[in-house]
């Protein structure tokens, strides 16, 4: 198989502190062959010097010197491995409360979740949290790997219990059942993770690995309309190519072909689609998720900003937004505050009108807020300085989300989720 | 048949991202090393502008104890594709007197090229630099941001960097401060090279089997060069060797290998155990030498 359709997942893991996520990681790793022996070698001579009788995998993961001393993971590390098949990238995000943000932002780009459970502790209000967090981004699927079965002597009674109680969840989510995938593993020992498990012959499923590779692209895909941002308007102005004006960006949902009818946004203006070009080749069409460049029949006005659509297929074009927002920085949200929202590549200034009310995490409801602090995610009312043209995230994550920047520090603040 | 154009992901998200470099920032430039994920990125921006010309420079370290075929290799390639190549030679910061040379058995310009290259950011004023660094590298690399803000010392503050959410990229800074940027975060050492092959890239013939003069330290193949300190008791053979990563002479350590081809190289590569960076001299010096070199500024 070739490397360009060579399938790639992006998973984010959540879980509460020493539910082994790092283990379930390095575990996955070493089984496929992706810890090379120079690293293994480091994390076994690290694991002996702290006195530890087993291999600290987190070793592996946790890069920076603040994370080893405390023992703690605090930022997203982000963890790469590739099978015939597949390559993967896994977000091993923190499992602190007070780290949300990364989790959020770990879950962000992943199609794929998986939440650890300690088989001995079963679900417990982190595991609320984080199923939450994957259901507000929508992350497509999600794999509850119930851990530890080894502590539990591998009872199937165990994992059932569990299960059941996390059925309940579900049903308080937007998830159908099929989603939601539940395995029983030893991330320590290696059951249910790249290979099956003798001891837990009870369980008829997948391993963790078995899961990930069947997945099919079009069930990875993030659906939805075709949705072209422009990020640079290419003019050479060279000899042979004195008049070309294309339009670079970024192709999201959908498709689009040679021919199709296109409006300009903001401008509204129409066009049809001339060329669709990747480096020295023409197509005829291009689909989700490409890089490529556009050029059109009209010599229309397109700049930095603009969203290229087909006709009959636009977006919402609003100067009112209501948002689910995820505060990510210290400083908190204010009804009245201003900043600069960044919706794809394309910048207005927004004001905070109104805080409908603060969100628990745990699916028991909202309560009223006047502020937002770190890690806080409520529903947000703001006031734009120009319309953007979106679409509910529900049905374009990248047309549907946008992240809020300080005016004086330039910091990223927020991401919001567009209802 | 119509004729579709399906996107390889990980060249997509490249090319996404140094297109928002180019947009977002006044005076950006692609930190050059002669090395295999530099020339992949000039590839990624030859392919973002097209066609256009790239629309910014190449700034090339030189530390002095290059291998000579990397250097051959970068003014082909400058020359070929008509770009701007800016040179700042860590011999320049020695003779001002701002760093010093190394002495000794593991002596080194590699930690020194940290100051030439902050002085080469102050001079020409860029506000952001493109570099190779991949986060599958090394375990303090895996935590870099794509956006890496860096204040007007150089500092990477690792502990309060930007959240990034989806594909959207924050470039506002304040004067002084610059973003080191890095569109092959998510690619693998095995993706850069399958994306060699498949592209069908030139790379300098040094990451290739070829015979050379080296000797044997800490398990570990040393170039031997006027460059490289050399005890007289530690013997010089000349063995087949190629490079997997390229520094310069006195951070970068040879392997034995007979792969010759494209081929051979990706085929060694994919049954390799040890890692890219094991080779890698610099990242010997501590569990921690990555981070605290970053931390003051090194790319």
């Amino acid at each position: 198989m070739s490397t360009e359709n060579r399938k790639l997942i992006n998973i984010a893991t959540a879980g509460s502190v020493d539910d082994g996520k790092s283990t379930l990681i390095g575990r996955l790793l070493y089984d496929t062959r992706s810890l090379t022996t120079d690293k293994l070698e480091a994390i076994e001579r690290n694991s002996k010097q702290k006195g530890y009788d087993y291999l600290d995998f987190s070793l592996a993961t946790d890069g920076l010197v603040a994370e080893r001393e405390q023992g703690i993971t605090i930022d997203v590390a982000h963890i790469y491995f590739n099978t015939d098949k597949t390559n993967y990238i896994i977000a091993d995000t923190p499992g602190h409360v007070e780290y949300t943000r990364n989790m959020v932002t770990g879950a962000s780009t992943s199609q794929v979740a998986i939440i650890l459970i300690d088989a001995r502790k079963g679900v417990i209000e982190q595991t609320y949290r984080h199923f939450f967090i994957n259901n507000l981004l929508r992350v497509g699927h999600v794999i509850v790997a119930i851990n530890k079965m080894d502590l539990v002597e591998f009872d199937q009674q165990v994992f059932e219990d569990i299960k059941k109680d996390f059925e309940a969840l579900i049903e308080k989510s937007d998830y159908s059942s099929d989603q939601v995938t539940f395995i029983p593993v030893s991330a320590l020992h290696g059951d249910n993770i790249a290979s099956g498990s003798e001891t837990m012959s009870w369980y008829q499923g997948p391993s963790l690995l078995e899961y990930l590779e069947d997945l099919e692209i079009d069930e990875l895909d993030d659906h939805g309309t075709a949705r072209f941002s422009v990020q640079y308007v290419i003019r050479p102005k060279t000899d042979t190519h004195h008049d070309f004006r294309g339009f670079a960006g970024k192709l999201y949902g959908g498709s689009l072909s040679v021919g199709d009818d296109v409006t300009v946004l903001p401008s509204f203006t129409q066009s049809k689609i001339k060329s669709i070009e990747f480096f020295d080749q023409q197509f005829d069409e291009a689909v989700a998720g490409s890089s490529v460049t556009i050029t059109l029949e009209d010599e229309v006005n397109v700049s930095r900003g603009d969203m290229l659509v087909k006709s009959n297929e636009l977006p919402k074009s609003e100067k009112q937004l209501s948002a689910t927002i995820c505060q990510v920085n210290s400083k908190p949200l204010r009804v009245g505050a201003k900043y600069i929202l960044q919706h794809g590549v394309n910048q207005v200034l927004a004001k905070v009108d109104s805080i409908d009310g603060l969100v628990h995490t745990d699916f028991t409801g909202e309560e009223a807020a006047d502020q937002l602090k770190l890690n806080d995610i409520g529903k947000v009312n703001f006031r734009l300085s120009k319309p953007i043209h979106f679409d509910p995230y529900k049905d374009s994550k990248s047309n549907g989300s946008f992240i809020l920047i300080d005016e004086a520090s330039f910091d990223t603040t927020s991401v919001g989720f567009i209802q | 048949m119509k004729n579709i154009f399906v996107p390889n992901p990980k060249e997509a998200e490249s090319i996404q991202i140094i297109r928002e470099v180019a947009a977002q920032f006044e005076r950006p430039v692609l930190l050059f090393s002669g090395g295999k994920d530099s020339i992949t990125l000039v590839r990624l921006a030859q392919k973002a502008f097209y066609p256009a010309r790239i629309p910014f420079p190449l700034l090339h370290v030189d530390t002095g104890h290059n291998f000579p075929e990397t250097i051959e290799f970068r003014d082909q390639l400058v020359e070929e594709l008509g770009l701007e190549l800016i040179v700042a030679k860590v011999q320049d910061s020695i003779d001002q007197g701002k760093v010093q040379e190394e002495k000794g058995r593991y002596s080194s310009r590699n930690s020194l090229q940290t100051t030439t290259l902050l002085d080469a950011i102050e001079t020409h004023k860029f506000d952001a630099c493109i570099g190779g660094a991949r986060r599958d590298e090394e375990k303090a690399r895996a935590k870099e941001r794509v956006f890496s803000v860096r204040d007007d010392f150089g500092q990477w503050d690792e502990k309060n960097q930007r959240p990034e959410l989806f594909d959207m990229l924050n470039g506002k800074i304040h004067q002084g401060q610059n973003v080191r940027a890095f569109p092959i975060s998510n690619w693998t050492e095995l993706d850069v090279w399958e994306y060699i092959k498949t592209e069908n890239i030139a790379i300098p013939s040094i990451y290739f089997a070829h015979k050379r003069e080296i000797f044997e330290r800490d398990g570990m193949i040393w170039t031997a060069s006027e460059h490289v300190y050399r005890e007289e008791n530690e013997e010089v053979k000349e063995k087949m060797v190629r490079f997997r990563t390229v520094g310069d002479m006195t951070c970068t350590a040879a392997v034995l290998s007979e792969a010759e081809t494209l081929e051979e190289v990706v085929e060694e590569i994919r049954a390799s155990t040890i890692s890219e960076r094991g080779a890698r001299i610099d990242d010997k010096r501590s569990e921690a030498a990555m981070e605290n070199r970053k931390k003051v500024g090194y790319f």
